[in-house]
């Protein structure tokens, strides 16, 4: 056994702390390698360092936080530590899911940057062993008017339906939103959800001491070399030089892959797979020996290479798409290589898996780099970030408008008109249509209802999922902020009638070596747990993604939640369409409104304020009472107000897209036709309604709850919607304005 | 009736074909691999949806020298009964087996959504369970689907009925908006000469349950269907 130093190889530079710096290495974090490994690294190592201990690989400035987070539950089949996270969801299947950040690249470039956000997503889904059924996507830009805004916009759709169309895994859902925060740094969260059956899950961890290590997929380029090393850095002026470091999508390829994969994994011979995401072939060399406390030795000679002079460096930080590594069972390698070859993939014996716990590389034969397989996962640096809440939170300044009326008729109309114009409020069915919603044919609600509802064959369950997120909130409180994007995301999977049992995390910030911003993404971290708790839906899967910032300015705080709910019975969901002339409209509530942080606020300009509390106990009472009143068929629609608050989810609810009707309500009990009335948000207030026959029943659902239930009115057949004497307007004009606003936007100048 | 659902590199709506001719129809349907030569005794073939070899060139322009597509075109030539939706219209187009070509969508975006066909020959193979001018609904999702042919060609096609299927709007008229992707004569459909051979864009393999939106797609497929019973 070999323990020695590992030869140079031709091109290496000399090893120095500054070296190290320009690797994004700090001074102290250099000692401690050498520390560790007991001699200076080679060059092909400090290039591996670099990537496993960035922040984007490593998590040494969250891990701490994230340990907090409830990750169990009776339904969880796996929890985090694998690729993805796994729930139960009834007849044998488990849903495997995880959303992650592609926000760096895709800056840069945001077509390939969003592809391969998408791709990569995938592949940490059906390295379980699960079909990927559903995708879903966050995404945040800047305003509308800004100079890169519809390049950005463009691009990135136009990457997500690029990649996700040509594998066939439906666009179900997603969420879009402009502000002026994301200028100079937009965000792409993909999310994916694949199933499988419980018991042929596959794992990650390394097992059988000799066993094969097997390279398939598409051949190693330069793309993507430190493509985690600039998703652990602040952006400035040179980022637009940063394009090498995008990864280049082959959709195609991930299809055969996926096919491939899932037809091995049926073969019983992988004992291990994971794919070459972040850090290529050494993240997932190293993690999966680490996971299985096992050794693991290549030769880099073998990997498959898309050109030829490619360094053992290139070749170990290369963050080329659309690649996995498998342990195979040994003796059964030739079983495996035939279905790869039937899909016209490479499949290659790179390496065996070893009993020495070293992760050692050879070039020529001669080791170029030979690490203790710790030193790059368990061992990385764990930080204990200063945290200090920013003056402006601690001392919120209420504004002096907040609780303006809503003065005369003209006022209200037009806030509802501007609202639905504003491209947050406004249809995004510009954004959607480009996307496949219902290819594998599962799809029973895709984009445009408050959640997606997929049915699962032959079975009479369904899945409910909804991604979300609330960065204006989260500004002014990162930790109500934070337990008020769970509340909603929970609150819409509820709505369709499914009970909430998971929830995976893609939490954004800025450079967490600010204290401040840490103390933003230590109170996110706590609203999500105590949200998670307080629903008893687990944190399954996530991902951190720091560093949003250019040039001293970060993004808002960004926690964005997607959750998975589980329906007894796919046939009685529920969306958020008024059905029938003449069922009854009730709102049920577990608090009142608040203007802060609103739609309305931003577009009036009203900023500060304070957000409005939030009792989980009634929200999970709330959410229980709605998952009741569907699974009994008692609710013909149900959706949740959000940005632009009752007056614009009324309009929502007559849009029914197989025929538009209307509404007459008078909000009386419930409000006194304040702005905050019309256009306040909170979490927890729904839209129902309901046959007049079961008002009683379903008044009695949310009474025993101690939840306020009010009918302010009914669904009316003449497409009008009225409030109270304040609006009376055109359905079909209304809805005009909705559909109209985003392609008026992009049609607009140029 | 026997399927044959061909399944190229890339062909994503193969197992929704396979679902809706097998699970839902109740009908006998395999898979067809793309490396195959013989066709397994299907009485009808279907070349499913997708992006066959990624269709980075040309759509359906590799496909076409797929090893199986030699023994379609035989089929075909000797009157045997081949459907192609979507990516499979535009492979039947580069492989010549149908006249005219599917080019980028008018907004040079990828377009998912439900739109409303009228049928305009019910008396083929694919359409005998319609009757002619009747609407149907069905989802499109593609990125190139404008359908072109020369303009003689097009008078022919349409003096022979070969025009199957045309865009229209709910109350069956033509009109600008109502087409997705901006055919040549709101085209969305056709036939060979001989009317054995049929692409269209749409997907009635998407179109077979209630709960997924609607189920006018089974029209065609038990069109197909009672034809050879």
């Amino acid at each position: 056994m070999s323990t020695g130093a590992p030869v140079a190889v031709e091109g290496d530079r000399k090893v120095s702390v500054e070296e190290a710096r320009a690797h994004g290495l700090s001074a102290d974090e250099y000692r401690k390698i050498e520390q560790i490994i007991g001699r200076t690294p080679s060059w092909t190592e400090l290039g591996v360092f670099s990537v496993m201990w960035s922040e984007h690989c490593s998590y040494k400035s969250s891990r701490r936080h994230l340990k907090t987070l409830p990750s169990t539950s009776e339904l969880v089949v796996q929890g985090p530590g694998e690729n993805a996270g796994a729930i139960d969801v009834g007849d044998g299947w488990a849903a495997v899911f995880k959303i992650e950040s592609h926000n760096h690249p895709s800056f840069v470039e945001p077509y390939q940057g969003a592809a391969t956000g998408v791709g990569g997503i995938l592949r940490d889904i059906f390295t379980m062993g699960a079909r990927p059924v559903a995708s879903m996507n966050s995404l945040k830009f800047g305003s509308f008017e800004h100079r890169r805004t519809r390049y950005l916009l463009g691009g990135v759709v136009g990457g997500i339906g690029g990649y996700g169309n040509c594998v066939g895994v439906p666009t179900v859902a997603g969420e879009v939103m402009f502000d002026a925060a994301y200028n100079e740094n937009i965000l792409v969260n993909a999310f994916c959800l694949g199933l499988v059956r419980k018991d042929e899950m596959m794992s990650a961890r390394a097992r059988g001491v000799g066993n094969p290590v097997l390279y398939v997929g598409s051949a190693t380029g330069r793309d993507g070399i430190h493509g985690a090393s600039m998703a652990s850095a602040e952006f400035d002026k040179e980022s637009e030089a940063k394009r090498p470091a995008v990864q280049v999508g082959d959709p195609f390829t991930e299809k055969l892959l996926i096919e491939a994969c899932l037809e091995a994994g049926r073969t019983g011979a992988i004992v291990a797979i994971q794919d070459m995401g972040a850090a290529g072939l050494t993240s997932s060399s190293s993690e999966m020996a680490d996971r299985g406390g096992l050794g693991m030795e290549l030769d880099l000679n073998l990997v498959p290479l898309r050109e030829a002079g490619l360094t053992p460096y290139e070749i170990l930080l290369s963050e080329s798409q659309e690649r996995m590594l498998i342990v195979a069972e040994r003796g059964r390698e030739g079983e495996l290589q035939a279905v790869f070859e039937k899909w016209d993939l490479h499949a290659v014996v790179i390496g065996r898996v070893t009993d020495d716990r070293r992760w050692r590389m050879r070039w020529h034969r001669e080791v170029v780099a030979d690490l203790p397989v710790g030193a790059l996962a368990a061992d990385a640096p764990l930080y204990d970030r200063p945290a200090v809440a920013p003056k402006l939170v601690r001392d919120p300044e209420p504004s002096p408008n907040l609780s303006r009326k809503v003065t005369g008729e003209a006022s209200a109309k037009n806030a509802l008109r501007a609202l639905l114009d504003s491209p947050n409020v406004a249809s995004k069915k510009w954004v959607f249509r480009q996307y496949d919603s219902i290819v594998q044919s599962n799809t029973v609600e895709g984009p445009g209802s408050d959640a997606a509802v997929l049915r699962i064959k032959g079975s009479r369950r369904g899945i409910a999922l909804k991604v979300d997120s609330n960065p204006r909130a989260c500004a002014l409180d990162p930790y109500l902020g934070a337990v008020g994007v769970v509340c909603e995301a929970v609150c819409n999977v509820a709505c369709a009638g499914a009970r909430p049992v998971g929830i995976t995390n893609c939490l954004n910030y800025g450079n967490p070596e600010r204290p401040e911003v840490m103390w933003q993404f230590i109170r996110g971290v706590d609203g999500l747990r105590d949200a998670s708790l307080a629903f008893g839906a687990p944190v399954v899967s996530g991902n951190v993604s720091f560093y949003n910032e250019t040039e001293g300015r970060a993004i808002p705080p960004t926690p964005t939640i997607a959750v998975l709910g589980v329906m007894l019975d796919v046939s009685q969901h529920v969306t958020q369409f008024f059905k029938n002339p003449g069922d009854a409209i009730a709102i049920v509530r577990t608090g009142r409104p608040s203007i802060a942080a609103s739609e309305y606020a931003a577009v009036f300009g009203i900023d500060g304020g304070k957000l409005a509390p939030i009792e989980l106990e009634h929200e999970a009472a709330l959410v229980e009472a709605l998952v009741a009143g569907a699974e009994r068929g008692l609710i013909r629609s149900a959706h949740d107000i959000a940005e632009g608050g009752l007056a614009v989810a009324m309009a929502e609810a007559c849009f029914n897209p197989r025929a538009i009707l209307g509404a007459e309500v008078d909000l009386g009990r419930a409000g006194n036709a304040d702005a905050v009335d019309f256009f306040g948000e909170g979490a927890s207030t729904v839209i129902l309604s309901i046959a007049p026959g079961d008002v009683t029943k379903v008044e009695e659902l949310f009474a025993s709850r101690e939840i306020e239930f009010a009918v302010i009115g009914k669904v009316t057949r003449e497409a009008r919607l009225q409030i109270g004497k304040a609006i009376d307007e055109d359905v079909s004009e209304l809805m005009r304005i909705y559909e109209n606003a985003i392609p008026r936007r992009l049609a607009g100048s140029d | 009736m026997k399927w044959g659902v061909v399944r190229f590199p890339g062909s994503l709506d193969d197992g929704d074909s396979m679902h809706a001719l097998a699970d839902v129809m109740g009908e006998s349907a395999r898979i067809l691999w793309h490396k195959e030569t013989t066709l397994g005794g299907a009485e009808c073939v279907l070349l499913p949806g997708g992006f066959s070899y990624g269709d980075y060139l040309r759509t359906g322009a590799i496909a076409r020298f797929s090893p199986i597509m030699k023994s379609v075109a035989k089929f075909a030539a000797d009157g045997g009964l081949v459907i192609g939706t979507c990516n499979g219209f535009q492979i039947l187009c580069e492989a010549h087996l149908l006249p005219g070509a599917l080019t980028r969508n008018r907004s040079l975006s990828f377009i998912c959504e439900r739109v409303w066909l009228r049928v305009e020959n019910a008396k083929t193979p694919f359409t005998r369970a319609t009757k002619q001018g009747d609407v149907l609904r069905l989802p499109i999702k593609h990125g190139e689907g404008l359908y072109v042919a020369p303009e003689d060609e097009l008078r022919q096609m349409e003096e022979r009925g070969q025009v199957i299927l045309r865009y229209v709007d709910s109350q069956g008229r033509e009109t600008e908006s109502a087409n997705p992707n901006g055919s040549m004569r709101a085209i969305a459909g056709v036939a060979n000469e001989r009317f054995n051979v049929f692409g269209l864009m749409p997907h009635p393999e998407h179109a077979v349950e209630a709960m997924l939106g609607g189920t006018d797609g089974r029209k065609i497929f038990e069109s197909i269907a009672g034809g050879a019973r």
